[in-house]
């Protein structure tokens, strides 16, 4: 976190002023390690062991808050009969069909359940998970009853709390210590100090980035911290929570109206096209009617209101059939496979080097060199628009400049201080950003850009029914000076949303599904309550209550913690004094305290939805997870993801090392691209025999297009570099200072050497694990000041079944003194090492 | 009162890097607020500002370099892989006003920032036969880049090895603990980015009392290592406008243990050349006189 985000870390010195005790646990002894109380050094990719343990620890020793656990999640929750757990088949789940690598989900469900849910929330079909609706399933809480059968006394063998028991029982400090390099010791100072530091007067809190999520159980990785912290009540409590740290500004903005092929804005799932003829057919078949997603049609009907405005009626479904439609997997990797196999002819590469940043860069830059046209929207020009004249392949003889026929637009782009808008940070906050200047020469605007290319789009378009989609679009924001640029504040207020009346809406408590309300993103309704700007305010902190409301704005409803009924008891009142935050008051007969509370304000602490009740009204007064069905928080997930109910410890893909818990070496359900472009070093293999980790420093911003080209950033860290340890370093004959050559089956890159203590070997299952760090920021070429090979050529394209994101944060690799080998030479070393 | 308490729009977030006062826990993390909770800076004439470097909080983020050298206007110092930790700049000179170490030991990484200490005794202000050296109002050492003539004395006499002239164009070039943005009612640009506040900007005194609480906390923990190097003005250069929190020995930061002015003892130098000129001259006389 010092590391990669130097400006927040400084809270967490704060933090450790007043005497918060703080652990880093990564493969990397990084700048955060040496700023913490606590460095534990794990091996990448064995975190759910060390998650499992504690899990198992805390249910074991009766450590979890069982007053919390008991009301608040499904523990009492019971599961179907047909559901067998990875201790009944030795690393798989019930459902799973091995021809397909996928699961059939219907026996994980809650007892009755099983039945009642659509194909969509089985994946069995294939079809939803080609289209990764884990992703939107997991935010909907999709296919449980709002009342499934339970047993408050915990005992019963199928009910998830058992399940959960049995399930972690064989996480053990030992197997943390075979597995991950952690010793007994350094387990229980762990274990001791996140117990001790919960409950009714305490909470803690994780802090997580991408060394958790780039994983082929990436999903699992976040979904055993969620178990943790629901069995210690730190979920919905000032000072708990899972923190997410995104790996660029407003990442967590671009989830929310997304840049994601499957979601519409607000989590709502894009529509597909085989499975759903209209808008009803759709909001019957996408997830339950309980909890506040019960909701959706008034969400969704806004939202197509806000984007069709008058030509959106009740007569035509709101132009539902105005959507686009899914067909299958159209993710980033699958893209790029399109694209060399000749499917993909266009692409649009906007504020991101993937030539640089993504996995497997050849396969990227094979793929770039067999398109139609690329158009490249950048602050400089990254290698990503420069590669079809400084690729390595046209060193290789891979691929030759007059043989590329990609047509290359590149476009300049205005920084974040030459235009405004809004950043959302990862705790949802949106902050108003001022333009301090105007962008120079021809630099504009993402938003300029779309805006103008509709307009010119929209002006060619002519009487076939097939453009009525974007003729009838709202398409008329103000514009302003001399570029004509659109107003953001006028999409900002879109985005609210307004009534009938034409006002701006304050609560997406009053977007309703008759098509008289319009809201761009139902989540963000309220950030232009009042016809004001709320992402703008900036009253200090000083000035205000320690929560800080008035602060920009958060979603949702300015909410600062979510779910955060659970900061009460069952009665409403605060756990404890020294950690109130909502509770009830009885005598004005709603929830008050210092946050916005996260739920129905009138609603009493005794309420029990009646009979038929649906959306909010059929969650419970005690239900504080109201996003989900049955307003608990999930332990165990019923359905909703692809590769299982309960995280389970599988080696990555590319593992030195044998999983020892179960039969199964890696995720079953991970996918594959198992091409020639891209393939994959064996597990346990010779020629491969060390463990290396993508990372970043400081000094440099992700692929590097905002950093490499910047002399100041540049000097700090010129040039790539491998960390390895003194040990690693004797054996293969590497000097500190010097080069080493990192080798895999994608690829060879050169790198100078920093040998550390900070690298530690690590004893796992008995031999030593060497560990090799590479922070990826170097490119090839791009204008950049510094240059060097792509470290990112390194590695495999495997991804996690959920959310498709790919595996950078373990692989294998071998290690070579001295500088790659030119030309053709670098491909038969390469090929030596495949095959060798 | 320069700059009229100019209001500083970056630090409404409520926290300051400015720290003018600490609460009993010793926390420091206060700054001054006006009657709309919008903090400024006030700095005033004819008072001593200075540094102090708490390397015990200090993260690494190299944040200082680079907003030295963004408002500074300093040119790159190169692109070189020293492989020396994380450490690629080497060391203070003409390009490098600020410069991080990191130091690697069993266990810890230790980092600090280094800058001009601004001495009470600054010698490189006492050899400068040109005046471009000179003592400011804010009792900081500043070099002024029109009146410098690159004639280089100033190098050797710095017992920190500080100051440095530039390759390209011959002058003496060092930090200025940002004299333009004092002038302005502005800290400078290296505390300003600090996100931790690990280098702290205020008037020397108050920086003595706050990093002397910090100490005693410290020791208060068990961090019996911790020390404050360059606050002392019994020291060899009369105490520094830029001290350190330092969490092992000054030579492992690659500060000199026992600094001392370089110019302590010309004027004693001076007398002995004078008295050895007078001798000479003495002599010299005699002889004329004999042999008239």
């Amino acid at each position: 976190m010092a590391e990669c985000h130097p400006v927040g870390f400084q809270w967490v010195m704060e933090a450790r002023l007043r005497g918060v005790k703080v652990f880093h646990i990564d493969p990397r002894f990084s700048r955060t390690s040496a700023a913490v109380d606590r460095y534990l050094p794990i091996r990448a990719g064995s975190d759910i062991v060390l998650l499992g343990a504690l899990i198992n620890y805390v249910l074991s020793n009766e450590l979890y808050f069982r007053e919390y656990v008991l009301a608040y999640t499904n523990a009492a929750t019971l599961v179907s009969e047909r559901f067998r757990d990875t201790e009944d088949l030795d690393g798989l789940f019930s459902g799973f069909d091995p021809g397909t690598r996928r699961y059939d989900t219907g026996s994980w469900a809650y007892e009755g359940d099983e039945d009642a849910r659509t194909d969509e929330m089985r994946e069995g079909s294939g079809v939803h998970a080609e289209a990764a609706g884990s992703d939107s399933y997991g935010a909907r809480g999709a296919g449980a009853s709002a009342r499934p059968p339970t047993d408050p006394t915990l005992r019963h063998p199928r009910c998830v709390f058992q399940i959960l028991k049995r399930h972690f029982a064989r996480y053990t400090p030992e197997m943390v210590q075979e597995l991950c390099g952690i010793s007994p010791e350094e387990f229980a100072e762990l274990a001791e100090a996140i117990t001790a530091n919960s409950g009714r007067e305490r909470t803690t809190a994780w802090v997580y980035s991408v060394g958790w999520t780039q994983h082929s159980v990436g999903v699992q990785y976040i979904r055993a911290a969620s178990i943790l912290q629901l069995l210690l009540g730190n979920i919905g409590r000032p000072g708990g929570g899972i923190l997410a740290l995104r790996g660029h500004a407003s990442i967590q903005g671009s989830t929310d109206i997304p840049t994601l092929f499957n979601l519409l804005p607000g989590y709502i799932a894009m529509p597909h096209a085989h499975r759903h003829d209209d808008l009803a057919d759709y909001l019957r078949r996408e997830g339950g009617d309980t909890g506040y997603w019960g909701n959706r049609r008034a969400y969704l009907v806004s939202l197509l209101k806000a984007w069709w405005g008058d030509a959106a009626t009740e007569d035509n479904d709101f132009c539902f059939d105005y959507l686009p439609r899914l067909t299958g997997d159209h993710g980033h990797y699958t893209t790029v496979m399109g694209q060399i196999d000749g499917t993909v002819k266009g692409y649009f590469v906007v504020g991101e080097n993937p030539a640089v940043g993504s996995s497997n860069g050849k396969a990227q830059r094979l793929g770039l060199a067999n398109l139609d046209w690329l158009v490249v929207r950048d602050l400089t020009v990254v290698e990503t628009a420069s590669f079809w004249k400084d690729a390595p392949e046209l060193e290789t003889g891979e691929l030759r400049t007059q043989d590329i026929a990609t047509e290359v637009f590149f476009l300049p782009a205005a920084s974040h201080v030459e235009k405004e808008g809004t950043f959302t940070n990862t705790q949802r906050l949106l902050q108003w950003r001022e333009k301090a200047l105007e962008p120079p020469g021809e630099c504009r605007s993402d938003l300029w850009f779309y805006y103008h290319l509709g307009k010119l789009i929209r002006q060619r378009l002519g009487d076939d029914e097939v453009d009525r989609p974007a003729k009838e679009l709202t398409w008329d924001y103000p514009e302003h000076g001399e570029i004509r640029e659109p107003s953001a504040e006028a999409v900002l207020r879109e985005i609210n949303g307004t009534g009938p009346d034409g006002r701006a809406l304050s609560s997406y408590q009053e977007l309703r599904p008759d098509g008289s309300t319009t809201c761009g993103c139902w989540i963000y309704c309220g950030v232009y309550a009042d016809e004001v700007n709320q992402a703008a305010r900036r009253r200090p902190g000083s000035a205000q209550s320690w929560v800080a409301p008035e602060w920009g704005w958060a979603w949702p409803a300015n909410r600062r913690t979510l779910y955060n009924r659970a900061s009460a008891d069952p009665e409403g009142r605060p756990w404890s004094e020294r950690k109130a935050y909502v509770w009830w008051d009885a005598e004005k007969g709603e929830w008050t305290g210092h946050d916005v509370p996260d739920f129905d304000k009138h609603k009493a602490p005794g309420y029990e939805p009646p009979e038929g009740a649906r959306a909010e009204g059929a969650l419970a007064g005690t239900d504080p997870f109201i996003m989900q069905s049955d307003g608990k928080g999930w332990l165990y997930v019923p359905s909703g993801l692809a590769d299982g109910p309960l995280p389970t410890h599988y080696e990555p893909h590319e593992s030195p090392v044998l999983n020892t818990l179960y039969g199964r070496q890696a995720n079953p359900a991970r996918r594959l691209y198992d091409r020639p472009e891209n393939p994959y070093n064996p597990p346990g293999s010779a020629q491969f025999p060390y463990v290396f980790t993508t990372s970043r420093v400081t000094e440099h911003h992700t692929a590097g297009g905002m950093s490499r080209t910047l002399p100041y950033l540049s000097e700090l860290q010129p040039a790539p570099f491998c960390e390895v340890s003194p040990r690693l370093a004797a054996e293969v004959g590497l000097v500190n200072g010097g080069w080493a050559t990192i080798v895999t089956s994608r690829a060879a890159a050169e790198m100078r050497v920093l040998v550390t203590d900070r690298v530690r070997p690590l004893r796992v299952q008995g031999q030593l694990i060497e560990q090799v760090v590479i922070p990826y920021h170097w490119g090839y070429g791009g204008g950049g000041v510094v240059t060097g090979d792509v470290a990112n050529d390194l590695l495999a394209i495997v991804l996690d079944p959920n959310v498709y994101i790919q595996e950078s944060k373990a692989g294998t690799c071998a290690v070579l003194p001295g500088r790659r080998p030119r030309g053709r030479a670098l491909l038969d070393l390469i090929e030596e090492y495949r095959h060798g | 009162m320069v700059g009229n308490g100019r209001q500083d729009k970056q630090f409404g977030t409520g926290r300051m890097a400015c720290s003018h006062a600490q609460d009993d826990t010793g926390t420091l993390t206060f700054g001054l607020l006006d009657e709309e909770g919008v903090a400024y800076v006030e700095i005033e004439r004819g008072r001593r500002y200075a540094f102090f470097t708490d390397s015990s909080i200090c993260i690494g983020c190299k944040a200082c370099e680079v907003a030295c050298k963004e408002w500074n206007g300093v040119p790159d110092d190169g692109f070189v892989f020293r492989a020396t930790s994380y450490d690629n700049t080497g060391h203070l000179g003409s390009d490098t006003w600020r410069h991080v170490a990191f130091i690697e030991q069993d266990g810890r990484w230790l980092m600090s920032s280094d800058v001009c200490k601004h001495c009470t005794h600054a010698a490189c202000l006492d050899v400068c036969p040109t005046g471009a050296l000179f003592r400011t109002e804010f009792d900081t050492v500043v070099v002024q880049p029109d009146i410098c003539n690159g004639c280089g004395y100033c190098v050797p006499a710095c017992p920190f090895g500080v100051i440095e002239r530039r390759e390209s164009d011959g002058r003496a070039w060092k930090c200025t603990m940002c004299y333009d943005r004092l002038r302005g009612g502005m800290e400078p640009a290296c505390a300003k980015a600090c996100p931790t506040d690990s280098i702290q900007f205020g008037p020397l005194d108050e920086l003595r009392e706050r990093a002397q609480a910090r100490l005693d906390r410290l020791h208060a923990d068990g961090v019996e290592e911790a020390r404050l190097y360059g606050e002392s003005p019994d020291d060899g250069v009369g105490g520094t406008g830029a001290f350190f929190l330092l969490l092992d020995d000054p030579e492992v930061y690659g500060l000199p243990p026992d600094p001392v002015v370089t110019t302590r003892d010309l004027p004693q130098m001076w007398r002995w050349a004078g008295g050895a000129a007078l001798t000479l001259v003495g002599a010299a006389m005699a002889s004329f006189l004999r042999r008239r």
